[in-house]
């Protein structure tokens, strides 16, 4: 099993989401978060006091997966979530050792 | 006479147009009526104005200026500024009622600075009572006079709290407030807006505070408002010193939401402030409410513009703080502009305020943390200067009226000699209110402190001060 952790632009999430779900993927965890990595951020002016915020606002999404569909999962994210400015984010595929729905006890790839 | 009927009240506004063009009332006007007189000289359309008006005023300080002071702080210091304003509102009030009414709209008798003690906790004043307003015989109910002055007296020194906001203590801030009034504000009014009134000015042509002696015009509250809070909250800022993480740390504010709620509910509570203040409800009311109107709309317009010009970008908190020094600037002379000049005015103050928050501000490092200095204090003098040109009839404003001749008659308009008339009065509001304010704010920080320690302006106000945050999601 895997673990895609992608950082994507907020307005980015709903096509994302409808290409996982067409993947049929059957969920998904979505986070707001902030960060920064080439992207510039805005300067904000208030009353002449001026304010460069370098954490720029993304959204999280946490997706497990079978071994079989992490590529493609990988490659439906890249492509629904590509603008092709800076800033567009990264995809991280991490392995998972156990996973287990707890209304059933099922555990493993059942349980995602 | 008995004082209470040589009660009065005074921005020196004229409102006598009506008796002038109806010569033949003249012979029928009373002078120096007794009470009983008086009692038949009220109208119900006035007072029912007035009242209005004093509702509109108390809704620009809770909820406007709180809101609009609060957006602009960061969360954790929210409540604090809330709190702050609530709390000096309601001292105000009980203090105006003790002693404020009476020190500032009594007669001093040879003290042209402020007035006696008689009136203490409304001693002598009754629902048979009755205030001066601009007009020869024409009276509101004192109580009217009473509620609407405490208004006043309730938002300026509320006014200042912005300029050292999320730094400072809650009761020695309490404390400091109470003293300020009766040092400054209360004396203030008094020299400003007291005088023996349209039906008594005649028989005692001194019975006036020191400025309005002087001839000074301000219609609303130029200098015993705007200027008088604006260089208390600069004299705040500088004993106080900056906060910490000044220009190191972002402070942006927390709700640009909240302070457009405020600032449009100033704007509205602003026609109460300005055409109330005059204390009448007739065509000069009309004027000063236009003039509020159109001075505001011209100041949000031109900050938006200096904006996209300067930045790029107009924004939100830029047509906002416009719009505010619009009120401001209008405010000492909303009876007496025509709305062309107003709209200049408001153009004015715009430029000249945006000049003051951004590259002053910056240039001289001061911690302003809401411009209270830079918007009240800097817009008041623009105003205030102002008026010396606006009430100029030959620009279709309202001149002066000479009420020490009975009935009052228009005066002969002198614009340079009136100017100069306006900057003594500004200059004398800067000493008196920058002096002891700053003696106040230095004695308090020194004995019970006034600032918090650093740890508790870290972790914000709310929790440190008030044990409770703004906002539980």
């Amino acid at each position: 099993m895997k673990l895609v952790i992608a950082i994507i632009k907020p307005f980015k999430l709903d096509e994302v989401r409808e290409a996982l779900s067409g993947l049929g993927v059957q969920g998904m965890t979505v986070t707001e978060v902030k960060g920064f990595g080439r992207q510039k951020g805005q300067t904000e002016i208030y009353r002449g006091a001026e304010y460069s915020t370098n954490m720029v606002p993304k959204i999280k999404v946490e997706v497990a997966t079978t071994d079989d569909l992490a590529g493609r999962v990988v490659e439906v994210i890249q492509q629904s979530a590509n603008t092709g400015a800076i800033g567009d984010g990264k995809i991280f595929v991490l392995d998972v050792a156990q996973a287990v729905r707890i209304r059933t006890g099922e555990t493993d790839d059942v349980a995602l | 006479m008995k004082l209470l009927n040589k009660l009065t009240t005074g921005f020196g506004a004229l409102a006598v147009t009506a008796l002038i063009a109806a010569p033949a009332w003249a012979q029928t006007l009373i002078e120096n009526p007794t009470v009983e007189q008086q009692a038949t000289m009220v109208n119900k359309g006035d007072t029912t104005w007035m009242l209005v008006s004093s509702a509109l005023v108390l809704m620009m300080s809770v909820p406007a200026l709180a809101l609009f002071y609060g957006g602009l702080v960061r969360t954790k210091n929210m409540l604090s500024v809330l709190m702050q304003v609530l709390m000096i509102v309601s001292i105000a009030a009980l203090v105006w009622v003790g002693w404020g009414y009476s020190m500032a709209f009594t007669s001093g008798g040879d003290n042209h600075f402020f007035g006696g003690f008689s009136k203490a906790f409304l001693s002598g004043v009754s629902a048979s009572t009755y205030a001066a307003t601009f007009s020869n015989n024409v009276y509101i109910p004192e109580y009217t006079f009473v509620v609407f002055q405490m208004t006043f007296a309730c938002i300026t020194p509320a006014l200042i709290v912005g300029a050292f906001a999320e730094r400072v203590k809650f009761w020695p801030l309490m404390l400091f407030m109470v003293l300020w009034m009766t040092i400054v504000y209360f004396p203030m009014a008094h020299m400003v807006w007291y005088w023996a009134g349209p039906d008594f000015l005649k028989g005692a042509p001194t019975d006036s505070g020191l400025i309005w002696g002087w001839g000074g015009l301000d219609f609303a509250g130029g200098t015993v408002v705007h200027i008088n809070a604006g260089i208390a909250g600069l004299a705040g800022c500088l004993v106080l010193g900056k906060r910490t993480g000044f220009k190191k740390e972002p402070m942006p504010p927390h709700s640009l939401t909240m302070t457009m709620i405020g600032a449009s509910l100033l704007w509205v509570g602003w026609f109460g402030f300005n055409a109330g203040s005059n204390l009448e409800s007739n065509g000069v009311t009309a004027v000063a409410f236009i003039n509020t109107f159109v001075a505001t709309a011209a100041a949000a317009v031109a900050w938006a513009v200096i904006e996209q010009i300067v930045h790029g970008k107009p924004s939100l908190l830029g047509a906002a703080s416009g719009a505010v020094a619009g009120l401001v600037a209008i405010t000492p002379a909303a009876g007496f502009a025509a709305p062309v000049t107003s709209i200049l005015l408001g153009f004015a103050v715009s430029i000249i305020c945006f000049f003051f928050v951004t590259t002053v501000k910056n240039k001289l490092g001061y911690d302003d943390s809401l411009d209270v200095f830079g918007v009240h204090c800097i817009g008041g003098i623009v105003g205030a200067i102002g008026t010396g040109i606006v009430a100029d009839p030959a620009l279709g404003g309202q001149g002066w009226f000479d009420y020490t001749v009975f009935p009052a008659v228009a005066g002969e308009y002198d614009m340079a000699g009136q100017v100069i008339t306006q900057l003594k009065a500004v200059a004398l509001t800067l000493v008196l209110s920058g002096g002891v304010s700053a003696i106040l704010f230095f004695l308090i920080d020194k004995t019970i402190g006034l600032r918090p320690s650093v740890e508790v302006e870290l972790e914000g106000l709310d929790i440190a001060e008030h044990g409770e945050r703004a906002y539980n999601y």
